[in-house]
């Protein structure tokens, strides 16, 4: 009996096995075992000694995501908030145009943005026409973090949208009923209450955008590289795996500090909401 | 009007849509009070609690606060508090947090918080579910959570939306002589939200009874007992037989085919009229003594008494008595000039106050319609 049942357990659950061994953990053994060996296949910590010297890059590349992922939580969790508070039709609405630009090819809206923001672009034009003078906007840090905000705004908005619209209505005028005005209601009730909202919104941010290079390349026009412009490069231009998985496998490891660094704030209620 | 009056609801109206929720509301409370607000599901008894607490504004009228109109003052600022229908509790903080809620808000030393939270704790019977969290009660237990929240920032006015509805009768009962003695020792106002007729008379000083978004009838619980003003009221409130009537001069009703004495005067001469007899009011004498003479279909026991179904000319009479009956005997019944209470004709007549549907032949037939209203 015990025996049947472990085994009906195993076939219940080796679909799921074979599919985590296939695409997680193949791909993670390739990573570790590429950044330990050499071309010729030989161990090596060599790969690693010389990370030294992408520093800079890293640091950006963080710095970029936590600006990007700070600008994303500012501007999406009002928006979350009023879609949540209307009506049922409207939230349908504008859930879908929130949606809408994902639709799109990432490629075509980032070179959208190329247009929009180029010395002969659309905003420069009308700057011109008021008589301002044309500005650099196109190959700056800020082009390429708006390029980041832009594109993975969507990946805040949701979550959020989805913790806020299954918020209790009466919690909140429970807490102002005991004597909270709308800040303390928002700051003791509301914004704990969208915690587990708030964190995975950080996670679906933050690391598409640490990680990203196709943004960097085009809004930043290659003046400044972002990590994921390094790897790249070593995988289609160098052909040097071996240094392009080292420097993916550290990424990796920044980028789950960087989380657990995130989590520190938003912990603790988690489990707490359904 | 008095003066020590502390809200006055002035021809509160109430639409959502095209539902008019509440019709016109007249009410005062005094202060220390203990006012019920009783009705059937849907009356807008919990609509009437959030006009009050600032929730919801009124599409007419004014709400008054201690002479002063508050239409428009957001729920913190106002000095009422609530005890929500289905709790609400914060689901993020645990149980100590929850009750501490509303002290904190109001900057109180930590050891005044602590004092006071565990003081509520005790007196709900919650003594060390302190870390506790709100998710893991029972729903009587968070039903007493949030009584205690409410009861910890000793409000001068207490809204409370059906407090006791998820507990057993046992604690129930218990709760009801705790809440009825804190708001006498601590002097708050209560407006007490329930269906149950037996709470509402126990503890009231004030029942206003409810029905569609109208008040039916305001009055003491004794008053709302003995003189019911319409046949909803005369239904609602305890067990009645309803008749048709005709007042045939002062003092005098005919119905069931008889000539009764009673105290009611001041109606018309031979005005229709309906005619409430409470089942316990009825006398039980032998078959051709008494007043009155019918067959009895249904007995069942109840503890305190019988519950006795008596088919006089085709109505169905209930009787409580402690004497048991045989189904098919035919008995008399008597009924004294002051057990009789006689009610203006209402657009309720005829729709209470028949007890056919309690004969086992008609248990299965009995309109959907009346069923609502039981
Ligand atoms: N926000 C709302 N939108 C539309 N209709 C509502 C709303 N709130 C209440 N109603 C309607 O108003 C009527 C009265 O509701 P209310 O909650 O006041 O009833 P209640 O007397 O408290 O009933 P119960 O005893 O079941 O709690 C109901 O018909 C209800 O459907
Ligand atoms: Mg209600």
């Amino acid at each position: 009996m015990k025996k049947r049942s472990a085994l009906a357990h195993k076939m219940a659950v080796s679909p799921y096995m074979l599919w985590s061994a296939l695409f997680i953990v193949a791909p993670m053994f390739f990573v570790v075992y590429y950044s330990f060996t050499s071309a010729d296949g030989g161990f090596t910590l060599g790969n690693m000694t010389q990370l030294g010297k992408y520093t800079d890059t890293f640091l950006r590349s963080i710095w970029f995501g936590f600006l990007a992922t700070f600008l994303c939580l500012l501007i999406a969790y009002p928006l979350a908030y009023a879609i949540a508070k209307s009506s049922a039709n409207v939230q349908r609405t504008m859930v879908a145009l929130v949606m809408l630009p994902m639709w799109m090819n990432f490629l075509i809206r980032t070179y959208s943005w190329m247009t929009i923001l180029q010395n002969t672009g659309v905003i420069n034009n009308i700057l011109d026409a008021l008589g301002f003078g044309r500005v650099k906007m196109l190959n700056t840090p800020g082009a390429v973090i708006l390029g980041m905000v832009y594109n993975f705004l969507p990946f805040m908005i949701l979550p959020l949208y989805s913790v806020l619209a299954k918020l209790d209505p009466s919690v909140v005028e429970a807490a102002q009923d005991l004597g909270g005005n709308s800040l303390t209601v928002l700051s003791k009730v509301i914004l704990p209450l969208s915690m587990p909202g708030i964190a995975s919104g950080l996670t679906m941010v933050f690391v598409p955008s640490v990680s990203t290079f196709y943004i960097s390349q085009k809004l930043g026009g290659g003046s400044f590289d972002l990590i994921g412009d390094v790897i790249e490069r070593q995988f289609q231009q160098s052909y040097n795996y071996n240094l392009g998985a080292a420097i993916s496998l550290v990424l990796m490891v920044l980028i789950l500090l960087c989380m657990a660094f995130l989590n520190r704030f938003t912990s603790g209620e988690e489990e707490m909401v359904v | 009007m008095d003066n020590n009056v502390i809200i006055d609801l002035r021809n509160i109206s109430v639409k959502f849509g095209e539902e008019q929720v509440l019709r016109n509301i007249n009410l005062y409370i005094r202060d220390k009070e203990f006012v019920t607000l009783l009705g059937p599901s849907g009356c807008g008894k919990t609509t009437t609690l959030r006009v009050i607490a600032g929730f919801l504004e009124p599409d007419e009228g004014d709400v008054v606060f201690d002479g002063k109109r508050v239409n428009g003052v957001p729920p913190h600022k106002r000095p009422v508090n609530t005890i929500f229908q289905r709790y609400a509790l914060f689901p993020h903080l645990n149980v100590y947090e929850n009750v501490a809620f509303g002290l904190r808000l109001r900057k109180l030393p930590e050891s005044h918080i602590k004092a006071k939270t565990a003081e509520m704790l005790e007196l709900v019977n919650l003594k060390g579910f302190n870390r506790r969290n709100v998710a893991s009660l029972s729903g009587g237990q968070q039903q007493r959570v949030a009584i205690a929240r409410a009861l910890a920032v000793e409000p001068r006015v207490l809204l409370l939306d059906e407090p006791l509805g998820a507990l057993d009768l046992k604690l129930r009962k218990d709760m009801q002589v705790e809440l009825k003695s804190m708001q006498q020792r601590l002097g708050i106002t209560f407006i007490y939200v329930t269906h149950d007729q037996e709470e509402a008379l126990s503890m009231s000083d004030t029942i206003v009874v409810m029905d569609e978004g109208e008040i039916q009838q305001i009055g003491t619980p004794q008053g709302i007992y003995n003189e019911p003003k319409n046949a909803f009221v005369a239904d609602f409130i305890g067990e009645s037989n309803i008749l048709d009537g005709t007042m045939r001069r002062d003092l005098f009703v005919d119905f069931s085919g008889k000539r009764f004495k009673c105290l009611d005067k001041g109606f018309e001469k031979n005005e229709p009229v309906d005619v409430v007899v409470r089942p316990e009011d009825v006398d039980v004498v032998a078959a051709g003594e008494g007043m009155l003479r019918g067959t009895v279909t249904s007995v069942t026991f109840k503890g305190v008494h019988y519950e006795i179904i008596v088919d006089i000319k085709g109505f169905k009479w209930m009787i409580q008595s402690t004497e048991n009956q045989n189904v098919g005997d035919e008995i008399g019944l008597d009924i004294e000039p002051d057990a009789i209470h006689i009610m203006k004709k209402s657009v309720y007549s005829g729709r209470f106050g028949d007890y056919s549907s309690f004969s086992e032949e008609f248990d299965e037939l009995s309109d959907p319609e009346e069923e609502e209203d039981i």
